[in-house]
């Protein structure tokens, strides 16, 4: 909540003709989240300084970060946060509307000053630094140095030894102070990269505005612009295209089947092959696999599954079902199941996809999985893909699992041990193949289990 | 004046053409809401009872309606004309889905009598060439009744003997709640006399007459086939059953031996033979005896109030009390899947697993090698005649009793598989709005939080069979009128002596992570569970905590052949919320103990400068304070650990044993397990300190807010006051009160309501703070686990006790204020 900046151009104190804040006074101002005091603790001819300090009140601030749902979460960062002590977008909206003529490059006294790079050192004690801030200062022309703050104070080993997430930031350079002021009101929230208030389209003119001059030759202006915008892509594509006119407009260029693609693709060649009419898809998320069922009218009943709601609502969305024609309409639906528990509703479907799904399960709870999917619901064919664990080792800097929720992740005989469980127990046949690029020693990225119901002897 | 028997359970049709008194009929005999009158629903559909055009709905709609009321067991009497066959077809099939009998009351009164009424009705409009067209149809339909599935038709002639018709109610056969035995019901005997001799005289039967002690004995059916003397089995039983010592039901070697005896063509297969061959040798006034004897057999009962149901297969819940055709099948046969097994056995569905009724089923059919209870039904046929024994359930003690089989009779088509209980749950089990009755009060739980319920439990948490209790949140202690505090020990005692606690013992309060740990000797299903029910570390760790768990309570003399469940605290905080505390709270306090420095220099400059700050120089500098003794407050619950060294667990609660709850036991008991804990291996287990406060006795109250500024001045969390009586404690009216609340120290709460919280405006603020909500699910949660812990105890089916973990989990989920 404190930033100052010096500047040591000749006579320094005309620094407050530019700031139109006189350097003898104090100043104070009221601003939504507390007081913006503006204060010079230095006003020489030779060196001027001043301070920006907002006093935030908490008790203005709403819930600003995003709150988790889950019950283990941290539901109290609404009432013990950061915000009084370290720089962010609460202190560029006050640096805003305490310098509004300073950040527009006007000075009534000063005009040819105004519009004159000048030598400035910027001082930031305390920022919530996410990502680089050389890189980010640096293009502009500034020499950067950050110092890492320290968590506590503390030896080596104790849990609260190493760096917190803050910098002491320290910029110097020669530039019009317009600019310096505009870069850090985009900047520092774009470090600290949590906003405080809702962001809504009209940010984009203000990031334009604020932008002016330097954002469009930024090497990371993708990276401003995302983030300025709380991570609203289409704001962000918007803010780009406006920002570079002249660039025809970004075309995506076909890129190389992802694994994910080449995996929903195998599912969907199984799917077809095995002659399926009505399937399941277990573990649904954002129904990525759904889309491609969709589309394909040999489907006449597709249900996706999910234990999240969230992506349920999710998959929803991206799939526009509340826009689905009426005849349409019951082909696809989407329901609140949990694989650990046996659901009535999944029984009688020609088939069930499992992707990459079983290896988000603690080991303990596959059974209950194994029961509820091919002892319970037991569809004709069931499709699993899950990773081959050997084959991490091909993925560079790739250290432990895939994913920070996989549970495990299974060498080929592993998954296969597992396959031949389930025929046993179930009465299923199972034929196993992998997915992407497959490796002479290690095998295949995504291993794939197509599981049949063998058909009844007509005995 | 006739009376006209009707089942206790039916639906009872009205036949009889417009104007022949039926509504009448019906508001003589039966209660408003047991009438659904065509009219009526025509009425509700179109705004006009006589609007035939709306009929087909109105039906739909009445046929609706009779549904839930037989899915109920609620008779039903529907008031239409019901004149023509697939009118009354629709009734019959609703009665059939529900497995009620169907029954006409057809009543007859001349054209001209009706006439006269239809006339005398201004809304009636119709010609008389109707009445003589329904006419012509009643008595078409009069001999199809019986035909169409009617149980019972009952023929009421002429306007006076309707007027005149009273209803007498009668019990279905299988009805014999009234019996409330104690009973001894016994598995298939299939011929085995002898075996059945020594069984029933180890139950105290004596050779003839009846039970000293007033027993019955209730056979599950299957008494004959395969075995050595089948008649000899029939006659005892039939002489018991004559002698009023023993009820009977069938099984369907009964079944197809009466069909044998009737002359009917039968497989001779599965020991018919052998009982026929049997039976030669007796006197054909006893194969008579028996012919009459299985067909007077009822395919099962309901008894003892309703708590017990008796089937030869087993009995679904839809299906109890009921009767139809496809009961009686269920209860002999079962259900089978369609498929067939390896031995060319026919596969039977799982019905038990599916199980969610609230009376025990007993039955037999299935030989297995020892019963076993699954939701709340038990198999008795430990087959016998295969060689393996002859058992006998006692109820309602649940004492089984059983004698060997004296060799193996009958090689068995495949061989006798232990049924491994199937603990699988239903999703129905869990999901959706729910309505839970938990014996300690009811609650509904949303269907929202059931969704945000079952993500948790079912993506992070242990099985169900592992998690049998979660621990309830903790309300605080009201709000604090002390001077500079937010809570504060004086409001803790009267929010207890308010609640009728004499005695209640303060207990320090660990800060770290809630931890339930369930230990047994032998190791096996012993686990570790947060608050949310989630395993604490990997795997191994858990296994070598667990592993010194175990050998304390063992050196400890507290764990002997089952299994303990404890309510702990794992210490230190960091060990488990170490990511956490880094993130947050630890970041909180760099960032302002950095920040503010750099302020209060700007400022000295300023002032240096000769301008006026000093109001804004304060602020900062009680900033700085407070953030210093925000970071201290977290500080204290910091402490490098590595692996498990540095771990420690406070054990307060012994919350449960096997087969018994321990919410009856006071907090001295409680914490005396601890403390032999803590002495038998001090570097695991803290000791939790406490102190026992009479609330009469202002001296006593007056230490222990000594005691507790002691223990938060020095860093600790605060104190929970608990009942001295412990978990299950009552107010005087036996409700639950709170098991404890918390009262937590002053430096404590910075990390809770902000570094800032002790500025009296802030603290003005925060005394608005409303406890009614957390209070609410405190107790609520508390009761759900008491609840489990009972249900635990008396061996509940696993859906029994997941529900209310469950609950627990998804009472979580509702929008409390985080800070409480």
């Amino acid at each position: 909540m404190l930033l100052t900046v010096t500047t040591t151009h000749r006579p320094a104190t005309d620094l407050g003709y530019l700031l139109v804040k006189h350097p003898d006074r104090t100043h104070a101002f009221d601003v939504p989240t507390g007081t913006a005091h503006v204060l010079y603790p230095e006003a020489t001819e030779d060196r001027c300084t001043v301070a920006l300090l907002l006093d935030v009140d908490p008790q203005r601030l709403g819930g600003g970060r995003k709150q988790q749902a889950s019950p283990d979460s941290f539901t109290l960062g609404q009432f013990v946060n950061d915000r009084p002590y370290a720089a962010s977008s609460l202190l560029a909206s006050a640096l805003a509307k305490v310098f509004r003529s300073a950040l527009r490059g006007e000075s009534k006294d000063r005009p040819s000053l105004a519009a004159t790079p000048i030598p400035l050192e910027i001082h930031v004690p305390v920022l919530r630094c996410k990502g680089d801030p050389v890189a980010l200062f640096e293009p502009l022309g500034w020499t950067v140095t950050a110092r890492a703050i320290p968590l506590d104070d503390v030896p080596e080993g104790h849990p609260l030894a190493g760096d917190s997430a803050y910098v002491d930031l320290n910029l110097t350079g020669t530039l019009r102070l317009a600019d310096a002021l505009n870069q850090l009101y985009v900047l520092l929230p774009v470090l600290d990269d949590a906003k405080h208030y809702w962001v809504a389209p009209d940010e984009i003119d203000k990031l334009l505005r604020s932008g002016e001059g330097w954002l469009a030759a930024h090497p990371l202006k993708e990276l401003i612009a995302r983030r300025y915008l709380a991570h609203r892509r289409a704001f962000a594509l918007t803010a780009l295209e406006r920002l570079s006119p002249d660039l025809p407009p970004v075309v995506m260029k076909p890129r190389d089947p992802s694994l994910a693609d080449l995996r929903r693709d195998a599912v969907l060649a199984a799917l077809a092959s095995s002659g399926a009419s009505r399937v399941l898809d277990l573990g649904c998320g954002g129904g990525a696999l759904l889309a491609g069922l969709i589309k394909d009218m040999r489907y006449t009943e597709i249900v996706g599954t999910d234990v999240s709601s969230k992506a349920l609502d999710l998959a929803h969305k991206r799939l526009h079902l509340d826009n689905v024609p009426s005849r349409q309409a019951g082909r696809v639906t989407l329901w609140q199941s949990a694989l650990t528990y046996r659901d009535d509703r999944l029984k009688g479907f020609d088939a069930a996809v499992l992707m990459e799904v079983i290896e988000h399960l603690d080991p303990a709870r596959l059974p209950a999985l194994e029961a509820s999917v091919f002892g319970h619901a037991r569809p004709t064919t069931v499709v699993v893909t899950t990773p081959n664990a050997e084959y991490n080792v091909l993925y560079e800097g790739l250290s432990g699992m895939r994913h920070s929720d996989h549970r495990f992740e299974w060498g080929r005989s592993s998954f296969a041990a597992w396959t031949d469980r389930i025929c046993t127990t179930y009465g299923y046949n199972a034929a196993l193949s992998f997915v992407g690029n497959v490796d002479k020693s290690v095998g295949g990225s995504t291993q794939m289990a197509i599981f049949t119901l063998p058909r009844k002897d007509e005995s | 004046m006739t009376e006209i028997d009707i089942p206790e359970l039916a639906l009872v049709a009205l036949v009889g053409i417009s104007g022949s008194g039926k509504s009448t009929f019906a508001r003589a005999n039966f209660a408003p809401t047991q009438v659904l009158s065509s009219d009526y629903f025509r009425g509700l559909i179109a705004d006009d009872e006589n609007d035939q055009s709306s009929s087909a709905d109105a039906f739909d709609v009445l046929h609706y309606v009779a549904a839930k009321r037989l899915k109920a067991g609620r008779l039903t009497v529907v008031d239409a004309t019901n004149l023509q066959s697939h009118a009354r077809a629709g009734l019959v099939k609703v009665a059939r889905e529900h497995d009620v009998l169907p029954v006409a009351v057809v009543l007859d009164v001349s054209e001209s009598v009706a006439w006269e009424r239809t006339q005398s009705r201004p809304d009636r409009t119709f010609g008389k060439q109707v009445l003589t067209r329904m006419h012509r149809d009643l008595r078409r339909s009069l001999g199809q009744l019986a035909r169409e599935g009617f149980r019972k038709v009952h023929m009421l002639r002429g306007a006076e003997e309707i007027a005149g018709a009273t209803i007498r109610y009668e019990k279905l056969y299988n009805d014999r709640r009234e019996l409330t035995g104690p009973f001894d019901i016994i598995g298939d005997v299939h011929g085995c006399r002898a075996e059945l001799d020594l069984l029933l005289e180890k139950l105290g039967y004596p050779a003839e007459g009846v039970h000293p002690e007033g027993r019955t004995a209730v056979f599950v059916g299957d008494l004959v086939d395969r075995g050595p003397d089948s008649p000899g089995v029939l006659r005892r039983v039939m002489a018991m059953v004559g002698a009023g010592s023993a009820i009977c039901v069938p099984g369907n070697h009964e079944q197809k031996l009466a069909r044998k005896l009737n002359g009917r063509q039968v497989q001779l297969t599965h020991g018919l033979p052998e009982t026929l061959a049997q039976l030669e040798q007796e006197p054909p006034e006893f194969v008579q005896e028996v012919r009459t004897f299985i067909e007077g057999l009822v395919s099962h009962y309901v008894l003892d109030g309703g708590k017990l149901v008796v089937a030869h297969a087993g009995l679904k819940e839809e299906y109890q009390g009921r009767a139809s055709g496809r009961v009686r099948s269920f209860a002999l046969y079962g259900e089978t899947t369609g498929e067939t097994d390896e031995y060319g056995l026919p596969v039977r569905y799982p019905w038990a697993r599916d199980y969610r009724g609230s009376a025990a089923v007993v039955y037999g059919h299935t030989p297995t090698p020892t019963p076993e209870w699954i939701n709340n039904t038990i198999c008795l046929d430990t087959g016998c005649v295969f060689g393996g024994k002859l058992t006998a359930l006692r109820w309602p003690s649940r004492e089984l009793v059983s004698v060997p089989a004296a060799r193996e009779y009958y090689e068995p088509a495949r061989p006798l598989v232990v049924a491994r209980p199937d603990t699988g749950l239903d999703l129905q089990d869990v999901t959706g709005r729910r309505h839970l009755d938990y014996g300690y009060g009811r609650t509904t739980i949303p269907a929202e939080n059931a969704a945000a319920a079952l993500e948790v439990m079912s993506r992070f948490a242990l099985a169900p069979e592992t998690l049998i209790w979660l621990p309830p949140t903790m309300a605080p202690c009201s709000t604090a009128t002390v001077e500079g505090y937010l809570e504060h020990p004086s409001t803790a005692f009267a929010d207890m002596r308010s609640a009728g606690a004499g005695t209640v013992v303060c207990e320090e309060k660990h800060m770290g992570s809630r931890a339930v740990v369930r230990i047994s000797r032998e190791g096996s299903g012993d686990a570790i569970w947060t608050r949310t029910g989630r395993p604490f570390f990997d795997a191994e760790r858990n296994a070598a905590l667990l592993t010194r768990v175990r050998a304390a309570a063992i050196e400890a003399g507290v764990l002997d052949d089952g299994w303990l469940l404890f309510d702990t605290e794992l210490l230190p905080w960091s060990a488990k919320a170490g990511g956490l505390i880094r993130e947050r709270y630890a970041g909180v306090g760099a960032a302002g103990r950095a920040a503010l420095p750099a302020a209060l220099a700007v400022l000295d400059r300023v002032a240096a400068r000769g301008l006026d700050v000093t109001a804004l120089r304060q602020r900062m500098e009680l900033r700085a304070e407070e953030v210093a003794g925000y970071s201290a407050a977290y500080r204290a619950y910091v402490r490098p650990t590595a692996g498990l060294d540095g771990v420690t667990l406070a054990p307060f609660a012994v919350l449960a044993a096997q087969g018994v709850s321990h919410s009856d036991k006071d907090h001295g008991w409680h914490l005396d397990i601890a403390d032999k804990l803590v002495a038998a291996d001090p570097a695991l287990f803290t000791p939790t300190r406490r102190m026992v406060i009479d609330l009469s006795d202002p001296e006593s109250e007056r230490a222990a807010t000594d005691w507790w500024l002691e223990l938060t001045g020095a860093g600790g969390e605060g104190m929970v006051v608990k009942p001295w009586a412990g978990l299950g404690a009552t107010d005087t009216r036996g409700r639950l009160i709170q098991p404890g609340v918390k009262c937590r120290g002053r430096e404590y709460l910075r990390i809770i309501y902000g570094p800032e919280y002790t500025r009296p405006e802030q603290l003005e603020r925060l005394r608005a703070r409303n406890l009614g909500r957390k209070r609410g699910l405190a107790l609520r949660e508390h009761g759900l686990g008491l609840a489990a812990l009972d249900r635990v105890a008396e061996q509940a089916p696993l859906w029994k006790v997941h529900e209310l973990v469950f609950a627990i989990l998804a009472a979580e989920s509702e929008p409390v204020d985080p800070r409480l």
